[in-house]
């Protein structure tokens, strides 16, 4: 039988398999996705983003077990980073969820960044489809530890939650740019620690300001996600906004954005591509730098050059 | 189609609270490119083949110093085979007496490290037999 029609019967080994030739671009994958894209979109998609040892990976354990309580199947993406220099990768999210290994309605997939910076791997994307075709009703996507600008996940999920932990910095951090902006829920974790009440505060206060007052409200809550404190609360809230966003319509405007964005990714790739290329042949750049560097050409007319040749080939 | 990455699941089986050595050799696969889901202490052979079918890994490598590699890592290559997956390279290390080598390689680990031995030599192994 086809990889494909596994695929759709959820069985595991055909899912991961496909994962893997996704990961590394393999032609059949592509072939693939395009046969299984009608079976998309039918899964919740929920994004875990937050600081590293903010306790994301903790949490997707004990969402998922509440999830499951509440007898629904579910996928969990986790994403840790790839080394730049080795090309390596250490992904121990696993080590959080290992009860839930043999839990056949879940299944839990690690991957390296593999160069991607926007907090999510090169092919969340389309890990996320295979397990939307093969039938789990969550998805789950917990990224990298994240700085303040790796926002990528806000163009993958339905919902965002971010997650704060005590003690990282003052009420300067929550007004910055970035990573506080995408919540459509925050989570204060570990929140028996000091000082929660007041990374609380910050968030409300930083929300205060949002000139947009209508529509939803991103509610901030409080966990002690290693004592499973806060997650049935954490999983009615994910449930209401997925609910907010069918009934306000803004998951239709969500999910065309979402295309939208992964069109032009997948455009920039294979233009990129074809660049790499052509700046290979002949050794056309380096012909092009020895002239650089002695002020007979400059950048701006190879790019040029280049561009012009691309668009009549 | 980009490099193919060479995926290898680093697992502890069995009542075993000791993972130095796991760390030790996760961190230098990690160092020779290779792409490491650790899965923490004390998992059972059944967890450990899940998770190695879901994570698709090319290499199973476990690390036991408990005494128990006689019953849990061929019960591993068992169950990977039984599952449609026994296509993985299973490797152990551990503290391992070389009187129980040969049953082992018999059952299907297809390499097996004891004390001493140089980080380098299962890389190489992993790398000269991973498809």
């Amino acid at each position: 039988m086809d990889l494909v029609q596994q695929v759709r019967e959820g069985n595991r080994v055909a899912i991961a398999r496909l994962i893997t030739q996704a990961e590394n671009e393999a032609p059949e994958a592509i072939a693939a996705l395009r046969e299984l894209y009608p079976d998309t979109g039918r899964a919740r998609l929920i994004g875990i983003t937050g600081p590293p040892g903010s306790g994301k990976s903790t949490l997707t354990d004990k969402l998922v077990k509440e999830l499951r309580k509440r007898g629904k199947s579910v996928g969990v993406v986790a994403i840790d980073p790839t080394s730049p220099f080795t090309g390596g990768a250490i992904l121990g999210d696993r080590i959080r969820m290992s009860d839930l290994a043999l839990d056949k309605g879940v299944f839990i997939r690690s991957m390296g960044t593999r160069g991607s910076l926007g907090g999510l791997s090169k092919a969340t994307h389309d890990a996320i489809k295979i397990l939307d075709a093969s039938g789990y009703e969550y998805i789950i996507i917990e990224t990298v530890g994240v700085g303040q600008s790796e926002v990528d996940i806000v163009k993958t999920a339905d919902t965002t939650v971010v997650v704060s932990v005590p003690g990282l910095g003052d009420d300067i951090q929550a007004i910055k740019a970035g990573i506080m902006e995408i919540g459509d829920l925050f989570v204060v974790n570990k929140a028996d620690r000091d000082g929660a009440e007041r990374v609380v505060n910050e968030i409300r206060y930083m929300l205060d300001l949002n000139p947009d007052k209508e529509g939803w409200h991103p509610p901030i809550l409080k966990t002690i996600a290693a004592q499973n404190q806060g997650i049935i609360e954490l999983v009615d809230n994910i449930n209401e906004h997925l609910d907010y966003l069918q009934e306000s319509g803004e998951i239709v405007n969500r999910r065309k954005e979402r295309i939208s964005s992964e069109i032009n990714d997948l455009i920039l790739k294979r233009f990129s591509q074809k660049v790499t290329e052509q700046l290979a042949r002949e050794d056309y750049l380096e012909h092009q730098l020895d002239k650089i560097l002695k002020k007979e050409e400059n950048p701006f007319n190879v790019v040029d050059q280049v561009v012009e040749k691309l668009l009549n080939n | 189609m980009a490099e193919k990455k060479i995926r290898v699941l680093v697992a502890k089986p069995g009542l075993d609270g000791h993972d130095r050595g796991a760390k030790v050799v996760a961190r230098s696969f990690r160092d020779a490119g290779f792409e490491v889901i650790y899965t923490g202490l004390r998992q059972t052979p059944e967890q450990i083949v899940a998770a190695a079918v879901q994570e698709d890994v090319d290499v199973v490598a476990m690390s036991l110093l408990s005494g128990a590699h006689g019953t849990l890592m061929p019960k591993v290559v068992n169950l990977l085979k039984e599952q449609g997956a026994g296509d993985k390279l299973v490797i152990g290390g551990g503290v391992i007496p070389d009187d129980d080598i040969p049953a082992l390689l018999e059952a299907g680990i297809a390499a097996v490290y004891t004390p001493g031995t140089p980080t380098s030599e299962p890389i190489e192994f992993i790398k000269a037999n991973v498809k």
